[in-house]
């Protein structure tokens, strides 16, 4: 009985902010400064049409959508054969590769920005989505993330389809990818998750908010219109939804994600 | 014969399995590492030119009273928000058993982590208001004034903290669990024979057994927390805006003043600098972490 008033009381905690934000989120600007506070809204849903004039939010909605696939894919493609070759391949320099491997996954990304700024303004690429993706199809963290999953994988299967004579494209594709689906599935999700939410790099390269991700169209309307509220809160609403959505669904595979590789973005 | 050419066809096919992944973090990644600690010793010319300057960026980097404190406030962050992980083993501890509505509050707790940083800002923000807030209204209700939380001195620092314990503790509850459900049952069966009763189980059994994970944990958070920069750049912006709230000393990290010098006065040398430093700084304290573990964590 006591434990679930701690736990009632310290998920509510949890949840508050985010019921403040949606009922906030349907107010007019004067129930939303009125003195106390109006608990019930009006129902302002047109808060939420302001959005879509402040901002060309259907443009940045599909900008994001589609670097988070984008990346979600380049990252578990590369990343998994990589990590195939660390985990079942034998060649001469793996150890040392995968040391500097690990050194990379060790260094705040910080480090990479200003290098890879000069290079996305030298292709031409600022304001453009590849400046979004393409270095994001690339991470150290996937190969380790997914050597690990593969090194704890049977070798029973691959030995018999060596002796039927398989390469390593068929080994890798129709025996290594299908049973690392979870670990696949791990990857993809937290990619997914990093790529939805980042905002440091897109603040970077993309300025013309025409291109930009939801994270960064957000956090510019913060600067211009900080103080309509019930606007600010719709439109957050409205940008971190799709993953909480996409969460609540594959939940186990996050949880699991995390609690395997515990490395957060 | 064929064994040799079998060994040098598989060497092969690893090179091929791993020339594009190597390809992109060797242009992407490897030599910006290197590049950026070159640039840290260059000055940055208004049109983008860059000459060498051997160690101005670093000498002015300890006068700059702005570097000071920016470290001081990443520093403080990273250190309150350990908070986070004492809270964390206490609910992982209440939500490891059976019990209805276990998966519930898991989801609960969890919502906040994957919410985009930007909107938990904008959130926070808004609960944190001093006229309207919703935090000093129910302070008022016991008859307490608050503070402008953000915009005071006092308590800016103290905000975001709150705001990154509560968006972080279900990280670190989920790694918790993870760890305590590895943590044989018949370890607790012979102790409750012996008698032990459920605290002393948990400070006997759990507590000690848990303590690698804690030990990971903190590393991971500590690393986290000193990178801290979306929460500060949606609740006190950047550049001349940010300048105007007087609580942005207490506010401004490392990463955020990094960001300022890099892209926004386009100082990039200096900003290489600074991102040195806080390299530095980060492996510093992992390896004090990795030296104090053995006065404290228990391996099975």
């Amino acid at each position: 009985m006591l434990l679930h008033t701690v736990l009632i009381a310290a998920s509510l905690a949890m949840v508050a902010p985010f019921l403040w934000q949606l009922v906030t989120s349907l107010k007019t600007l004067s129930e939303a400064t009125a003195v106390p506070p109006t608990l019930l809204p009006s129902g302002r849903w047109q808060n939420y049409g302001r959005v879509f004039d402040l901002l060309p939010f259907g443009a940045q909605f599909g900008n994001t959508v589609i670097v988070a696939l984008a990346r979600t894919a380049g990252q578990v493609l590369l990343c998994s054969m990589a990590a195939y070759a660390f985990a079942r391949l034998r060649f001469p320099g793996r150890k040392v590769l995968f040391g500097v491997l690990l050194s990379v996954l060790m260094v705040p990304p910080q480090l990479f920005i200003i290098p890879q700024y000069q290079i996305m303004s030298a292709l031409g690429w600022l304001n453009t989505l590849q400046a979004l993706i393409v270095p994001g199809l690339f991470s150290a963290f996937g190969v380790f993330l997914l050597r690990q999953f593969f090194l704890g994988l049977p070798m029973e299967l691959e030995e018999a389809a060596r002796l039927d004579g398989a390469g390593p494209v068929r080994i890798y594709w129709s025996i290594m990818l299908p049973l690392a689906r979870p670990g696949l599935l791990a990857l993809a999700v937290l990619v997914l998750l990093w790529s939805w939410n980042d905002l440091f790099w897109p603040l970077v390269v993309n300025s013309d908010p025409d291109t930009m991700p939801l994270s960064a169209g957000l956090a510019s309307l913060q600067g211009q219109f900080q103080t309509d509220y019930p606007v600010l809160m719709a439109g957050s609403l409205l940008a971190s939804l799709p993953v909480i959505a996409v969460f609540i669904v594959l939940q186990r595979q996050f949880i699991q994600g995390i609690a395997q590789t515990g490395i957060k973005g | 014969m064929t064994r040799r050419r079998d060994r040098i066809t598989e060497a092969l096919w690893a090179y091929a399995f791993l020339a594009p992944l190597a390809l992109g973090l060797g242009v992407f990644y490897l030599w910006p590492v290197l590049q950026t600690a070159y640039f840290s010793f260059t000055e940055w010319g208004a049109f983008g030119g860059h000459e060498w300057s051997g160690t101005a960026n670093y000498v002015r980097l300890l006068h700059d009273p702005e570097v000071g404190r920016a470290l001081t406030n990443t520093i403080s962050y990273t250190a309150l928000g350990l908070v986070s992980i004492p809270l964390a083993i206490v609910f992982a501890a209440l939500l490891n058993r059976r019990m209805r509505g276990v998966g519930v509050y898991r989801t609960l707790f969890f919502l906040p982590v994957v919410t985009m940083p930007v909107a938990v800002a904008m959130v926070w923000r808004w609960l944190y208001n001093g006229d309207y807030g919703l935090i000093n209204y129910l302070l008022s209700l016991v008859g307490i004034g608050g503070p402008n939380w953000i915009a005071d001195p006092g308590t800016a620092l103290f905000a975001l903290v709150v705001i990154g314990v509560w968006s972080s503790l279900g990280y670190n509850l989920i790694i918790f669990l993870a760890g305590m459900q590895a943590i044989p049952a018949d370890y607790y069966e012979a102790a409750a024979l012996d008698g032990a009763g459920p605290v002393r189980q948990f400070a006997r059994i759990t507590l000690p057994l848990l303590s690698p994970t804690a030990f990971f944990v903190s590393v991971i958070s500590v690393i986290g927390s000193l990178q801290l920069f979306d929460l500060v750049f949606v609740i006190a912006g950047s550049g001349a805006s940010a300048r105007a709230n007087p609580a942005y000393p207490r506010l401004q990290t490392v990463v955020a003043l990094f960001y300022d010098r890099a892209f926004v006065t386009n100082e990039r040398g200096y900003a290489a600098a600074i991102v040195m430093v806080l390299l530095l700084i980060i492996a510093a304290l992992t390896l004090v972490q990795f030296r104090l573990q053995r006065r404290w964590v228990h391996y099975a």
